[in-house]
């Protein structure tokens, strides 16, 4: 070879452009931006056919009963209610704070550390009814404050006893605080109004 | 005073394009990266509600989805403007629900199968008739761990 250095020749980059845009619309048109997220929610295992669907006794102070009619309008505990009160209402009967005979018997039970002694209320039980008519928006309205009554009271619950926020508690505490605050949603079988099945 | 010259003819310079290939990469990462897949075409017109208490959905390929919504306008002839639902890619009846679902989860691996989400994509205006009836379904097929897919809400 001859001493003297050689030269590359400078590559063709022209077309590069060209290429990164075709994968640039590609992504764009295959791709969409939402992120599913979403109010997540458990439902209650079915009932089997021969078994009959028994009315559970519930004891009255125990049962927070909340109804939306096809007007989408909300009935609470037997008033009429805007769903922006509903979350304070709704922490108030969970907590049952002053020991009120009409809202749910409070228990206290020993945790452990940190939280030694806590009074709860472990028998309330939350109903949501809703009409066939009821429009969706509302229903998972009704759904969203009481999940943010509950997601409220564990957060003030951590706050309180471990002075962190809830999400940022390990899992084993996590757990415990849920088992102060059990969410209790439940949702009436819905009636069967004739038709064939 | 200057002399203008005009017959002479001049080139304008080759503009650098150089940095063209590097803006457009940065935009198709950013594309890339910030969304997702779609995972089918639309054949219902949905807006899901809002709500504030959101999670998000983790492990996508656990997820299935049930498009609740009135049908697009290439549809509306043969379908009509009443609520229907969309299952993959194709229009269903309530009833196929079920049958789908346990499809689905017997496609899945044994250890994924209890760890199935539902999520439900509804417009915000459906009736509660509908949404029951397809609750009902997926509790007969044993899904029991559901998503009403929801949007942040801004202001009340």
């Amino acid at each position: 070879m001859a001493g003297g250095k050689k030269k590359v020749p400078a590559l063709n980059a022209s077309s590069m452009a060209d290429i990164s845009f075709l994968l640039l619309i590609f992504f764009l048109v295959t791709t969409s931006m939402d992120v599913s997220q979403g109010l997540a929610r458990r439902l209650p295992a079915p009932i089997p056919p021969d078994q009959k669907i028994e009315d559970t006794d519930i004891n009255k102070r125990n049962l927070f009963v909340v109804k939306i009619n096809s007007m989408n309008q909300l009935l609470v505990q037997g008033q009429e209610m805007n769903v922006r009160q509903l979350k304070e209402k709704a922490k108030e009967f969970i907590q049952n704070p002053n020991d009120d005979p009409n809202l749910p018997k409070v228990f206290t039970e020993d945790f452990g550390e940190p939280f030694g002694m806590v009074a709860y209320t472990p028998d309330h039980v939350i109903s949501v009814q809703n009409d066939v008519d009821t429009q969706y928006q509302a229903y998972l309205d009704v759904q969203n404050e009481l999940v943010a009554a509950y997601n409220e009271l564990r957060e003030e619950c951590a706050q309180k006893y471990c002075h962190k926020s809830f999400n940022e508690l390990d899992e084993e505490t996590q757990k415990v605080i849920q088992k102060i605050y059990p969410q209790k949603i439940s949702e009436a079988e819905p009636k069967n109004y004739g038709g064939s099945k | 005073m200057a002399k203008i010259r005009r017959n002479e003819k001049k080139e304008m310079p080759a503009l650098n394009t150089s940095s063209l290939p590097d803006i457009i990469f940065m935009l198709l990462f950013f594309f890339m990266t910030v969304t997702s897949m779609k995972e089918v075409s639309y054949k219902v017109r949905f807006t899901v509600p809002q709500a504030t208490e959101l999670t998000k959905m983790e492990k996508k390929s656990l997820v299935r989805y049930i498009y609740v919504g009135t049908p697009t306008e290439e549809f509306r002839k043969q379908y009509g403007a009443e609520t229907r639902i969309q299952l993959d890619d194709a229009f269903a009846e309530v009833s196929e629900i079920e049958n789908y679902i346990v499809n689905e989860r017997s496609a899945m691996q044994e250890s994924d199968q209890g760890q199935m989400t539902v999520s439900i994509k509804a417009d915000s205006n459906t009736r509660m008739g509908v949404i029951a009836d397809i609750k009902q379904a997926l509790r007969r097929a044993y899904a029991l761990k559901i998503n009403y897919a929801a949007t942040q809400r801004t202001s009340y």
